[in-house]
């Protein structure tokens, strides 16, 4: 297959797809093409769009690729929608902020760095499924700890969570301390997957997953 | 306070309750004060910061306002940093080199200023970047007609969350129950099982809703719902939100048999 053509089937399969596309979808539609080359096929088109003039162009978000509006269409593509645009409370952010850059993360240790009780925002945050349970921690009173969730990548466009910008080191503060063991609720899952929280993981974990990783991308989608 | 500018209602539970939305904690307060009067915050002149800070919270008093417990525990710290600062450094037979181990009163706080700043900033730089469905969109996709080829359906996974916001909007629609002569009824969950099973085989999906009537008693909700919980662990259901809020839509993958063998296996 020419290289012309591959980039059209990528840019259907983009097209198509409700959550990013992930490399590895994009590697089983084609089958016997390997992923580097997929890869680099997938950048150069995302260089393409990025230097076409167009209204959209296609971005790496949360493992995946995805066709989006420019921002400096906002305006325009809001006089369409007419939607009220996402936004986040200022707790919300700060604990966000927390959240992204200390997970895996205790409430007790968001609270501690606030100042101030943060079962409430979390919740919403929770609701809004920008963080999830990772785990419970392996301390008195097994404490959830919280993460962050594929949904957040994709809310603020980051390819991964290394895309979050550096954290202001401080002087005095020292090293951050090393990460700690946290319990998954049931078997680990790969990096990266979409999980929703429920405490009651059982219940949930095995369709879950599954549909999270097909959902959108899925071949048969295509159909 | 520029960061507050913009603002989003959040936690209406609890109607009567009035947050002074200026700051979010006494961290965020103490911050301000720093500011305001330009001071280092490496050498904060505490007794001003404190005058200030209790001042606030007389002003929240006097506005009929709750203090939060956390604003209150902050001016103990003040207080006793205080305090601390003014008791002359600590002599004994080793003089001077006690006085150098200890630790400045304030550097605890300063510590935790800095870092709860740092990470302020961080949330303004975060809130900084295009946003999806802020600045920038992606394509939407409605999929109703998914939604009619049940299995088929790849449509928005609900979580648990979604289900109890589900179970709240439904125990609203329950009027508040009238005293009355009481009925025991038998509501078993077995029972429920079997009938939400029932019906999921007699129509092959239902909506969450169509559980529940307004007249549905508080109790039989409760029931239904368990039943749901129990299902979803058995797998023997699956349940869909097509958009966010949207209605939830429950799925057997089973068929009747293959169910009915569960329960009476699995559930006592």
């Amino acid at each position: 297959m020419e290289e012309i053509q591959i980039k059209a089937v990528i840019e259907a399969l983009v097209f198509v797809s409700e959550s990013p596309v992930t490399l590895e979808a994009i590697r089983e539609v084609f089958g016997d093409i390997p992923k580097k080359e997929l890869q680099r096929i997938v950048e150069e088109m995302i260089a393409e769009y990025q230097n076409a003039p167009r209204g959209f162009s296609l971005t790496e978000v949360g493992g995946g690729y995805q066709f989006r509006t420019r921002p400096e269409f906002v305006e325009w593509v809001k006089k369409l929608k007419k939607i009220k645009p996402f936004a986040l409370s200022q707790p919300s952010l700060e604990t966000l902020a927390i959240v992204a850059y200390k997970q895996p993360v205790l409430r007790t240790e968001i609270e501690k760095i606030r100042g101030v009780d943060s079962g409430g925002v979390l919740r919403t945050l929770l609701e809004k499924k920008l963080i999830k349970i990772l785990g419970k921690k392996d301390v008195p009173g097994k404490p959830l700890v919280y993460g962050t969730s594929k949904r957040f990548l994709e809310m603020f466009g980051l390819k991964d969570l290394s895309g979050l910008p550096t954290l202001k080191d401080l002087a005095g503060l020292g090293p951050p301390p090393p990460p700690e063991e946290v319990l998954p609720l049931e078997d680990p899952k790969p990096e990266g997957e979409e999980e929703p929280a429920p405490r009651d993981e059982e219940t949930f974990s095995g369709e879950t997953a599954g549909k999270e990783e097909s959902g959108g991308e899925n071949p048969k989608d295509l159909g | 306070m520029e960061l507050n500018d913009f603002e989003e209602m959040e936690q209406p539970e609890l109607p009567l309750q009035v947050k002074l939305e200026v700051f979010e904690g006494p961290l965020d307060l103490l911050l301000h004060l720093i500011k305001k009067n330009e001071i280092d915050i490496y050498d904060i002149p505490i007794t001003t910061i404190t005058r200030q800070y209790l001042e606030y919270l007389e002003m929240m008093k006097s506005l009929n306002l709750d203090i939060a417990g956390e604003f209150l525990l902050m001016a103990a710290t003040l207080l006793h940093i205080k305090s601390k600062m003014l008791l002359p450094p600590s002599e004994d037979e080793l003089g001077e080199e006690i006085a150098e181990a200890e630790e400045d009163p304030r550097a605890e706080l300063v510590r935790r200023l800095l870092e709860y700043q740092r990470f302020k900033d961080a949330a303004l730089e975060m809130n900084r970047a295009d946003l999806l469905d802020r600045e920038v969109f992606a394509r939407t996709f409605f999929q109703e007609e998914f939604l009619k080829e049940a299995e088929e359906a790849v449509v928005g996974e609900a979580t648990l969350f979604d289900l109890l916001e589900a179970l709240k909007k439904v125990l609203e629609t329950v009027p508040p129950e009238e005293f009355q002569e009481i009925s025991l009824e038998h509501l078993s969950l077995k029972d429920k099982i079997n009938e939400v099973m029932e019906a999921l085989w007699e129509k092959e999906t239902l909506a969450f809703q169509e559980l529940f009537t307004p007249a549905t008693p508080r109790r039989e909700v409760i029931v239904t719902f368990l039943a749901l919980l129990e299902l979803l662990r058995l797998r023997m259901i699956k349940i869909f939100q097509p958009e966010h809020f949207g209605p939830i839509r429950i799925f057997s993958p089973l068929e009747r048999e293959e169910g009915q063998k569960i329960i009476s296996e699995r559930i006592s």
